[in-house]
């Protein structure tokens, strides 16, 4: 089994109208055994920028703290919050410069970035674990259970959903999926991102 | 004592190496990295050189990106396709690219594609093959058209027509069969999709759409997404749920409108001293 199996988890990012969600479960495990039904695997970065770190949980911790930390830098030197563009290219090179001894994370990225005229556009990014960055323009998804989120992604996702529509949307594609993985599950916890204002909402999830 | 810098010293970081190594003894085997397993093209014409690249990136079995860029930008009149590991033929070009604008600075004159092969292949060489960029680079210059390839040890060849990646056999089939000396632009242009086109229906580490790159020596044509033979057909009906469908335990709203209340103390204020 592999390294990024061994605790379980994923996450799941999409686009709607003038919104982003990100979601992911809240199982942590030592491979079959389960250990915690309340892991935070998402970490707010700005007001509007949400990451998601799915992968081995040691590495979930340092990264976390790692981005926390270039974050407030580029912060304090730039006198301005980051934009989403910027910090998914923050992940990325952070990821690639452990090319030969990486973390094992796939990072999950959404936000909305503030556009010249004062609007906001939806971002969603995510990297492989070596920091090659896939911006899609629906969805994306990372974790163990990725293959399954794609089916159910592919065939639930469409364009321009609203804040609510999106939140279902997201919710049942990730729990169905994770409901077919046994590295992922007991429990989830869904992240909206509007303009003016953050919905996050835990779900009823099966506990086996 | 001087202050330790804030950020981390140039070049890879090995300090997890000995971690994943023991990991690995324990009979973990290191997991796949995004790789695109391509269809990248180029080939010679009258005018100069046409580049092309299927849009597939995959991890495994999965497609990871249906619609991903494989033909980087390194300069003005000089563009690189990669093919291999994705983030390395995405940091590598990107580092070239990078050196040959600081060198065509200090220099004051546009780069060459060789100066760009040659540090692309010393860059490769320098790590053994542990970088697996496969790369077709192409470009015109003030010494005429260049095409390369540049493998992930770091041999390159010279050649006017040239193919990389999973599909490589598929495309240069084509080529072989079609390519002729001094092509006109639009005859080109429509090899090179032939091309891609093959790698992308006959390997299935190829797929999604045609981008091509038209450099003469007086201006560089990207066309992404020139040819789109996979577009998916709209859903006939719509999928979404009513709004109440999933069940949630708690739920937190974070306003990020911030009101604020202003209470003037004193009674009016004096007047702002202008005088």
């Amino acid at each position: 089994m592999s390294i990024m199996e061994y605790n379980g988890g994923s996450v799941i990012a999409m686009v709607g109208k003038d919104c982003v969600a990100i979601a992911s479960d809240l199982r942590l495990g030592s491979q079959a055994l389960g250990i915690s039904s309340n892991f935070q695997r998402i970490f707010p970065v700005t007001d509007r920028v949400y990451v998601g770190l799915p992968g081995l949980a040691t590495d979930v911790t340092t990264l976390r703290e790692r981005f926390r930390y270039r974050v407030n830098m580029y912060t304090i030197k730039e006198e301005r919050e980051i934009e989403p563009e910027t910090f998914a290219h923050l992940v990325s090179s952070t990821l690639y410069q452990h090319r030969f001894g990486p973390y094992f994370i796939e990072p999950v990225m959404a936000g909305l970035s503030k556009t010249p005229s004062g609007g906001f556009k939806p971002f969603i990014a995510a990297t492989d674990l070596i920091g090659c960055l896939n911006f899609a323009k629906d969805f994306v998804v990372a974790g163990t259970a990725s293959a399954k989120l794609f089916g159910v992604a592919e065939g639930l996702w469409e364009p321009d959903l609203e804040a609510e529509d999106l939140f279902e949307t997201i919710s049942q594609t990730l729990l169905n999926a994770v409901d077919r993985d046994a590295y992922s599950g007991w429990g989830a916890i869904v992240h909206v991102i509007t303009k003016d204002k953050i919905i996050t909402r835990t779900l009823k999830g099966r506990m086996d | 004592m001087s202050q330790q810098s804030a950020f981390s010293s140039p070049g890879f970081d090995f300090s997890n190496s000995v971690r994943n190594n023991f990991l690995q003894e324990k009979g973990m085997p290191l997991p796949k990295a995004t790789s695109t397993g391509t269809t990248i093209v180029g080939c010679l014409f009258k005018d100069g050189i046409i580049l092309g690249a299927d849009t597939r990136a995959t991890e495994g079995e999965i497609i990871a990106d249906k619609n991903c860029e494989k033909i980087h930008y390194i300069t003005e009149s000089i563009r690189c396709c990669g093919a291999g590991t994705a983030a390395d033929t995405e940091f590598t070009t990107a580092t070239i690219s990078s050196n040959m604008e600081l060198h065509s600075l200090s220099t004051g004159r546009k780069p060459r594609v060789v100066t760009v092969m040659t540090m692309l292949k010393q860059y490769l060489f320098q790590y053994q093959g542990h970088i697996g960029a496969a790369l077709v680079l192409g470009g015109v210059d003030s010494t005429g058209p260049h095409l390369f390839t540049i493998h992930p040890h770091g041999s390159t060849d010279k050649l006017p027509y040239v193919t990389m990646g999973s599909g490589s056999l598929a495309a240069m089939a084509v080529f072989e069969s079609s390519w002729k000396p001094n092509m006109e632009r639009s005859d080109a242009l429509a090899l090179v999709s032939a091309a891609v086109s093959a790698g992308i229906f006959n390997d299935l580490g190829s797929g999604s759409n045609v981008d091509a790159c038209i450099i003469t020596a007086t201006q560089t044509e990207m066309l992404r997404n020139f040819v789109k033979p996979n577009e998916r057909v709209e859903k006939e009906r719509h999928y979404t749920f009513r709004r109440g469908t999933t069940a949630w335990k708690s739920e937190n709203i974070r306003d990020l409108i911030v009101n604020e209340d202003i209470t003037l103390v004193g009674a009016t204020g004096d007047a702002m001293d202008t005088s």
